[in-house]
């Protein structure tokens, strides 16, 4: 039977909202206290989904410390306590919480060979989250 | 179509271990969830069931009969138990989050009377959720 695991993730990293496509009244406009050129800080929640069938053998949908082990490597190891703006993966676009969101899928998505991901959610503050869930949907 | 979805918490030991593998297959693949005297977890259960609004009394579903279903097939079974002996679905299935969702699902899915079960989501730890749809 298929089920669908879900594992949450902290993080924390600064990042500000800066189009360089922008004019620097634009930027204001657009992003608001985000714009701030010394950047502002999160602690990011992330959520990780994937589902597939149950083994029979472990009862398992995927081995969690499979799941730990990728994304403390993979997504941890790369966003938390980082400046994101200064990263290889923000060189070209704005990191606002849903494009991070996408990245964290992408990475998840190509490199996690143990279950299918079906979505990623991505909590900025307790007020704020962001989902995605691949191209078609 | 709306959803309702109702809460509960039980609190449950249990233990990962398949007697298929070697002793040293199990710890590997389970890691502390293997220590042959258990382990427990505080578990929230989410019932979400979805149906049309009654026209007439404006429910989706009697809540009070979604309470006394959950309590009686999976509260009264589940808490303060040891699954791995005491639930009859671990005496030969592992009591992972996986397999306790899709259990309280079959436990649910025949008794609930107008609405129809949607999803089963057991929480294991804040950080360590399943959901279980019904899908095969
Ligand atoms: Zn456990």
């Amino acid at each position: 039977m298929k089920a669908h695991l879900s594992r949450r993730y902290l993080f924390s990293a600064s990042h500000r909202l800066h189009s360089e496509e922008m004019s620097t009244e634009e930027n204001k406009r657009t992003y608001g206290k985000c714009n701030n050129p010394y950047g502002h800080g999160h602690n990011y929640i992330v959520e990780i989904t994937v589902s597939g069938q149950v083994d029979e053998q472990t009862g398992m949908v995927c081995n969690l410390a499979d799941l730990d082990t990728f994304i403390e490597r993979e997504v941890l190891a790369r966003f938390d306590h980082e400046n994101l703006n200064t990263l290889q993966e923000f060189s070209k676009e704005v990191p606002t919480t849903e494009n991070l969101c996408i990245q964290i899928y992408e990475i998840v998505h190509r490199g996690f060979p143990h279950a299918h991901l079906e979505r990623v959610r991505l909590e900025e503050t307790m007020m704020n989250s962001f989902e995605y869930t691949g191209k078609s949907s | 179509m709306v959803y309702l979805t109702r809460k509960a918490e039980f609190s449950a030991s249990h233990l990962y271990h398949n007697p298929a593998f070697t002793p040293e297959e199990n710890r590997r693949i389970f890691g502390k969830c293997n220590n042959p005297n258990g382990h427990g977890h505080n578990y929230t259960l989410e019932v979400t069931v979805k149906g049309e609004v009654d026209p007439r009394s404006g429910f989706v579903v009697d809540l009070k009969q979604l309470k006394e279903v959950m309590h009686r097939e999976v509260l009264d079974a589940m808490d303060h138990r040891f699954l791995n002996k005491e639930v009859p679905e671990f005496l030969h299935r592992i009591p992972t989050t996986e397999n306790i969702a899709i259990a309280i699902w079959q436990r649910l899915a025949t008794q609930l009377e107008s609405a129809k079960l949607h999803r089963v989501r057991v929480y294991e730890t804040p950080d360590l959720f399943v959901d279980f749809y019904g899908e095969p």
